[in-house]
């Protein structure tokens, strides 16, 4: 065998091997995937979205109640820690050149890998203990918050570093003030990065439990006050799931199957939405037109 | 002969490495100044100290004085962005915003400082193409992408948006070292068109350009200032041997 021969076959074999692995890594992936939506399909209903959780197991329960607790809070926690999480990404990339920006730096990432029970442990002492909330959905709010600035602020910084320093010097050197620069340049030339950043936060923390079980706890009831326990998706799944009653486990695969829904709902429609940014182009040019027809 | 831009002194420093050695230059107004010499003897850093982008750039700083008009740029009363404002930058790359139409980049220095007077803007945009000797190329695609065009074109779109802003100095750091000969000679016209109204310095590697373009030339090597004479004189009658031994290629 010649050396180009042999160089070849190393190729093909190189490309197996990763192939294999790809193949490996996607085995549990799908067998997930399938599994839930088997075992989860059969459990959807009208009524099982819209009413509310009982956990008796009798018919005409569902997980509505669970669903909007979800939703609620995701949505506090994303209120209060987009905002946060996106920031401090600004912060370190763009004026974190110093000592302080690496000691931020450093707990992001001690942060994005601390265990979810205890920051749970955090929000519950903060919260339902010294402020003397109680259980409640703020507590679970502010909890899942801290789990999601550390990797909001991550991907964000991440996202700004990959804008070339060209773009920057370029609008500095314009006499554009530094906090205008990354406003609107910076941020918008890593915007994707920044979306990415908030979808990937989101999509960790709804499925986040045990920091859930310390702090928002739980009810059967529909519940909108930040200050009352609230249903959600994670716990109804763990509260189903080591009970001996055959429906409330199938209903235990209907909610894992809506989670999961929910999750690549939200992921799709952003994507989307980037993608049809690019129609924008088009509304750009209807005003030059318009522009340029009341000139003449 | 009046001088726009007088430095005294001037040392530049990127964190221990010391990049500018005591430069005294003076940059005559309504003049192309052309800053030859290899790579690496400072010549970009020196001009990037005359609108203070040098300080941008990590454990960067400056000692010495930078004349604008016989005001200290570097004195704690300036501000860096007005100094930005006055003396203009292009880059070696064109750096055109990618997210930005052509119409919304030559107009990018303008709105980010708060002009929304779409009629400002409007002539803004047709003023700067046209001094930039782009307008004809692009008038019927103002809104297509800032990066859809050309290199040529996008470096012009680069010196259309420094203009916008109204600069009286402009300073180019090797703005025509990914062009093309075509796109070159265009970038050299223009040049030509705007000193009656600006001062402008180009950095150039490309000797040729310089004895071209520019009225007046300046020599550097490790940091220090060689020589600095009528362009004419320095190419013909070089005072200094290590300028010579530059020009005509016997180098090291």
């Amino acid at each position: 065998m010649n050396r180009y021969q042999y160089r070849r076959t190393k190729n093909a074999l190189a490309s197996c091997l990763a192939l294999a692995c790809v193949i490996l890594a996607l085995i549990p992936l799908v067998y997930i995937l399938a599994e839930v939506v088997m075992k989860g399909a059969p459990a959807l209903s009208w009524q099982f979205l819209t009413n509310r959780t009982t956990g008796t197991g009798e018919p005409g329960e569902g997980i509505g109640n669970a669903i909007v607790g979800t939703l609620l809070l995701v949505f506090y926690a994303a209120l209060i820690g987009l905002p946060i999480g996106i920031l401090t990404g600004v912060y370190v990339s763009e004026y974190g050149n110093n000592k302080f920006g690496t000691t931020v730096r450093f707990f992001n990432d001690v942060l994005a890998n601390f265990p979810s029970i205890v920051v749970g442990l955090l929000a519950y002492a903060l919260v339902v203990s010294y402020l003397n909330v109680g259980f409640s959905l703020i507590a679970g709010s502010v909890a899942l918050a801290i789990i999601m600035i550390p990797i909001v602020a991550n991907t964000t910084e991440e996202a700004l570093r990959m804008v070339p320093n060209s773009l920057r010097e370029g609008a500095l050197a314009l006499g554009v003030p530094r906090w205008k620069t990354v406003l609107k340049v910076i941020l918008v030339n890593g915007r994707a990065g920044v979306v990415t950043g908030a979808l990937l936060g989101i999509a960790r923390i709804s499925g986040e439990t045990a920091p859930l079980l310390l702090t928002a706890f739980y009810s059967n009831y529909w519940s909108l006050s930040p200050t009352e326990p609230v249903a959600s998706l994670p716990l109804t799944i763990f509260r189903y799931y080591s009970s001996p009653s055959q429906v409330l486990l199938q209903q235990a695969w209907g909610a894992a199957l809506v989670l999961i829904l929910m999750v690549l709902a939200l992921n799709i429609s952003v994507r989307f939405l980037m993608w049809s940014r690019t129609g924008r182009s088009k509304a750009v040019r209807k005003t030059w037109i318009i522009r340029l027809s009341r000139k003449t | 002969m009046d001088y726009k831009i007088v430095t005294k002194d001037l040392n530049a420093y990127f964190g221990e490495v010391h990049s500018v050695k005591g430069v005294g230059i003076r940059i005559p107004k309504n003049a192309i100044t052309a800053v030859i010499g290899p790579s690496g003897c400072g010549k970009s850093t020196l001009i990037r100290c005359m609108n203070r982008m040098h300080e941008v750039v990590r454990g960067a700083r400056v000692t010495g004085k930078v004349l604008l008009d016989n005001r200290d740029i570097y004195s704690s009363q300036m501000d860096p962005v007005l100094v930005r404002t006055k003396v203009g930058m292009v880059f070696q790359k064109p750096n055109p915003f990618p997210t930005m139409s052509i119409y919304d980049n030559v107009v990018a220095g303008l709105r980010l400082n708060g002009e929304r007077d779409w009629k400002k803007l409007d002539s803004a945009v047709e003023r700067s193409l046209k001094l930039a000797a782009l307008w004809d190329e692009v008038k019927n695609q103002l809104d297509a992408s800032g990066v859809g065009i050309s290199g040529g074109q996008q470096q012009r779109l680069c010196i259309a948006r420094a203009l916008a802003v109204e600069p009286e100095v402009l300073l180019l750091d090797e703005p025509c070292s990914a062009l093309d000969p075509i796109a070159t000679a265009k970038i050299e016209d223009l040049l030509f068109d705007l000193k009656d109204k600006y001062t402008i310095v180009i950095v150039t590697h490309n000797m040729q350009q310089a004895a071209r373009v520019a009225d007046f030339t300046a020599f550097m090597y490790l940091g220090e200032l060689i020589e600095f004479d009528v362009t004419k004189k320095m190419f013909e009658h070089p005072e200094k041997e290590l300028t010579e031994k530059y020009i005509t290629g016997r180098f090291g």
